[in-house]
């Protein structure tokens, strides 16, 4: 018993000091010519997928490749280049999977626009389905040979004070709309 | 029509379960390269072998290039050496195709060694120490193959080992078409 529960606790310690060293997030430290260069440097980051651990940002990512892609985006940023100029230099290496925020093309028709026209037929779907409903109350209205008769029936029924009968009368009311 | 519409839930949930299904199957990292129908990148890096003996992209257009990104820290490469030296002795392939390994992110003298243990399966090693033929060819990882055709456009780049089944599927009909092409002269 004892031993087992020591075994536990080991790997419960153990666990935890795997944990630690990879959480240990990425470490380098850049300098920056001004404010703005960081700025940018950390929205791209943000905006940029590392392409070996496809869940995570450049900025999140520890892998190799992703600090090497840290390194180049500060050196083109140091070299001045534009925002766009920087993307499309990682989308002509590593394609239109390296943005979080793919670019509108015909590839990527669907994944823009698709939200957009689920929400619209649903929307005119539950506009179909509302208007639909109050079609038959039209009908629920009796005409004056329905009214004729009804009132026939009623007055029959006060005289004959038969029970059976109004039921009955009835149903082949409904069988006569149909 | 009104029963097509009874079944249109049903209908949709299969749908969707077979997409989903599909879905499971599929390998994420297998992704297309953005440099596929694309110039070879060029560059200057010094060979594994000699460190004085500059390469560039003139030597090695001209065949039909099989390009392997290697390097020691990765253990698939290691699963993948016996098969690469058994294509460089394939005798069918060594007339039309070489094999050309590029070094990534490496210990010079460490890679040396690799090759003296194992065989050298390629015509020679481009040393890429810092990653930078890498970058310009969107490597992200070791092992990729890169397939260039004699004009030097890149026609395949294949991210994980490769072994005989890997060849069969992804390689061998690639390669047949190009050495046809080749040979017509294209």
């Amino acid at each position: 018993m004892l031993n087992k529960i020591l075994f536990i606790a080991v790997l419960i310690v153990s666990a935890f000091m795997m944990s630690n060293t990879v959480n240990a997030s990425p470490v380098e430290t850049f300098e920056f010519r001004d404010e703005v260069t960081k700025i940018r440097f950390q929205a791209l980051s943000k905006e940029l997928r590392c392409p070996k651990c496809q869940n995570q940002n450049l900025a999140d990512s520890n892998s190799p490749i992703a600090a090497d892609l840290r390194f180049e985006l500060y050196d083109l940023l140091q070299q001045g280049k534009a925002d766009s100029e920087i993307v499309n230099y990682m989308v002509a290496r590593y394609g239109e999977f390296v943005l979080y925020r793919p670019r509108v093309s015909s590839l990527t028709y669907i994944l823009w626009f698709g939200p957009a026209l689920l929400i619209l037929t649903g929307i005119i779907v539950v506009i179909i389905i509302l208007r639909r409903k109050p079609a038959p109350k039209e009908n629920l209205a009796l005409n004056s040979q329905q009214q004729e008769k009804l009132q026939q029936l009623l007055e029959g029924n006060q005289v004959q004070s038969n029970q059976e009968q109004p039921s009955q009368n009835l149903n082949t009311d409904k069988k006569d709309k149909e | 029509m009104n029963k097509v519409i009874r079944f249109l839930p049903l209908i949709l949930v299969i749908a969707l379960g077979v997409v989903l299904y599909r879905g499971l199957s599929l390998n994420p990292q297998d992704m297309p390269s953005a440099l596929v129908g694309k110039s070879m990148p060029d560059f200057s890096l010094v060979t594994l072998g000699d460190a004085n003996k500059i390469v560039s992209k003139a030597d090695l257009v001209g065949d039909i290039v099989l390009l392997n990104v290697w390097a020691t820290w990765c253990p698939t490469c290691k699963y993948e050496h016996p098969y690469l030296l058994e294509l460089a002795n394939n005798p069918q392939l060594t007339p039309y195709v070489k094999l050309y390994g590029l070094n990534y992110k490496d210990e010079r003298l460490a890679a040396q060694q690799w090759l003296t243990n194992y065989e050298d399966p390629y015509q020679f090693s481009i040393f890429d120490e810092q990653g930078t033929l890498g970058l310009d060819l969107g490597v992200f990882g070791a092992p990729e193959t890169f397939v260039i055709d004699h004009h030097g456009i890149i026609r395949k780049r294949f991210a994980g080992a490769i072994d005989t089944r890997v060849w069969r599927k992804e390689f061998a009909p690639l390669i047949k078409q190009l050495i046809s092409e080749k040979q017509q002269g294209k």
